[in-house]
């Protein structure tokens, strides 16, 4: 299996903020892993602290064996990992197919030709809208490019975070369905989600973040029966 | 003929206008700053092709060149040493740091250079003006080339942003700084290029605008980086064809008021127009509404 990512007592601040308190925790190679937690409680902060957006005050984030704390976040891209941020951030002002080569920057320039059929295979909305201007593309389809734009670079490791926000139920299956067949694929994923019960339904381990610490972790299956989530997040 | 006349000559003040605009708005597209230091730059365009040409002997075109190299590099420069290092601070700060800049390149070419204007050779010294309508109508080379060179500038600027992996990548810092690291993309690098080139083509406007108005003075740059600016607003600040569309009409404005209304009310009426723009339309003529983001 081995060890994708690892992350090792990260203290992030926003100014005098402490928003981060001692996270800890690992990713292996083929696992979706996911955190889940309450509005607030740094999921996503931990996502931007490793994608590089952010740093540790302490710790170290280890990447496929090297640092990566204190590596710019354009060089922590071409080690490998893509980021898909909160709210999709995708350009735009931008067609689908220019956002598609944005992801493709660091790609090996032999490679684009083949990562871009491989996205249009996984999202073939896409492909109906190659030349169509990325900001009038409805919520899911963003959604869709977002996370295509972001297997352009060749990933090891995919961080999702909240795939699911401001989706109709439908294209909320539709989408854990994707991140399903991308794992089997073989891309490594880390998932941050709000929605506990369809991240845990699909994730091989999972973390609780609460205020800035993990209180709890465990399987997917084993969190979704442990009665403290089943409170917290799953609607008694 | 009075009226084609002022055409010409407001379509050419336009292009100067138009091409320094190109710096204000690229630099503000790409790093929500307003660089004041950059009419400056025109400025030492100027200085640098007239001592090249005056002391060296060297061909204009070359000095030009020269010129181009020299505000690239300085560009860089003062992006590197004063706007970086604030990056992520406030936007008063950085604003401040502009002017800063901007009076410390004025008074470093006043120690250089001295107060005395300079006489500028024009770059198209010995072309002849062309005439046309039995006379009445003329063109001076000086305005043909800066049309000529505003249309190619435009033209090639708008393949290398919408072409090019370089350009791409500056549009996608453009619009969101974060995410275009996220795809790998050196933001430092992208605003050092945007940078870079605004201040190369400072120094063909200085040169073009030195030609055609041949008084070379360390405050030179100063007024027309001023309405440069106005244009760049007027256009709507961060749009690239807003920039040559308000700096046109900026000059066409500027030359027929200064032909049919007033020599001195033609600055007033330029910023008056300016305003009623900004009231109907905040953004600018061309400017796109930001959408806050979540």
């Amino acid at each position: 299996m081995g060890t994708v990512l690892t992350v090792d007592n990260i203290n992030v601040y926003y100014d005098a903020i402490h928003a981060i308190k001692g996270i800890s925790f690992d990713v292996n190679r083929g696992e979706i892993v996911t955190l889940i937690g309450a509005n607030g409680a740094g999921k996503s902060t931990t996502l931007h602290t490793v994608s590089g957006l952010l740093r540790s005050k302490t710790g170290d984030i280890e990447f496929l064996e090297s640092s990566i704390a204190h590596t710019a976040a354009h060089k922590i891209v071409s080690m490998g990992i893509s980021h898909v941020p909160e709210g999709r951030r995708i350009f735009q002002g931008m067609t689908v197919e220019e956002n598609l080569q944005m992801g493709a920057f660091v790609a090996k320039k032999d490679r684009i030709a083949h990562n871009l059929e491989y996205v249009y295979d996984q999202f073939p909305r896409l492909k109906e809208r190659t030349k169509q201007i990325a900001g009038t593309l409805s919520g899911g389809e963003q959604q869709m490019l977002a996370m295509g734009r972001a297997l352009m670079s060749d990933p090891e490791l995919v961080m999702l975070d909240e795939p699911s926000m401001g989706l109709a139920p439908i294209l909320v299956d539709q989408i854990f369905e994707i991140i399903q067949n991308l794992n089997k694929a073989g891309t490594t994923i880390l998932l941050v989600e709000q929605n506990a019960q369809m991240a845990l339904s699909v994730a091989d381990r999972a973390y609780v973040i609460e205020t800035g610490r993990i209180t709890l972790s465990g399987t997917g299956e084993e969190l979704a029966k442990s009665d403290e989530v089943r409170k917290a997040y799953l609607g008694g | 003929m009075t009226f084609l006349n002022s055409l010409i000559s407001g379509l050419s003040l336009g292009s100067v206008y138009a091409i320094i605009a190109l710096g204000y708005t690229m630099v503000y597209g790409i790093s929500k700053m307003l660089n004041f230091a950059h009419g400056d730059v025109i400025m030492v365009g100027g200085y640098v092709s007239f001592c090249l040409t005056m002391y060296v002997g060297m061909n204009g075109w070359i000095a030009l060149l020269i010129a181009m190299v020299v505000c690239t590099l300085l560009g860089i420069i003062i992006e590197r040493l004063a706007y970086r290092p604030l990056r992520g601070t406030g936007s008063l700060a950085v604003l401040i740091t502009a002017i800063g800049v901007s009076y410390f390149l004025q008074n470093a070419a006043l120690l250089i250079w001295g107060a005395n204007p300079r006489v500028f050779t024009s770059l198209f010294n010995g072309m002849d003006t062309m005439h046309a309508a039995g006379g009445q109508l003329t063109i001076t080379p000086e305005s043909l080339f800066t049309i000529i060179a505003n249309i190619v500038i435009m033209i090639v600027l708008t393949l290398f942003v919408s072409r090019t992996k370089a350009g791409k990548a500056m549009r996608a810092v453009s619009e969101d700084n974060g995410a275009a690291q996220l795809m790998g993309i050196n933001v430092n690098q992208s605003i050092s290029l945007t940078f870079a080139i605004g201040s190369g083509l400072a120094a063909v406007a200085g040169v073009l605008m030195c030609s055609a108005y041949p008084v070379l003075m360390p405050t030179t740059g100063a007024m027309p980086g001023i309405k440069a600016f106005t244009a760049a607003v007027f256009g709507g600040i961060g749009s690239i064809p807003g920039a040559m569309i308000g700096g046109l009409i900026l000059g066409i404005i500027e030359i027929f008021s200064r032909a049919y209304i007033s020599t001195e009310l033609s600055d007033a009426i330029v910023f008056a127009c300016l305003i009623i723009v900004l009231l109907v339309k905040p953004t600018g003529l061309l400017g796109k509404k930001v959408s806050e983001k979540v």
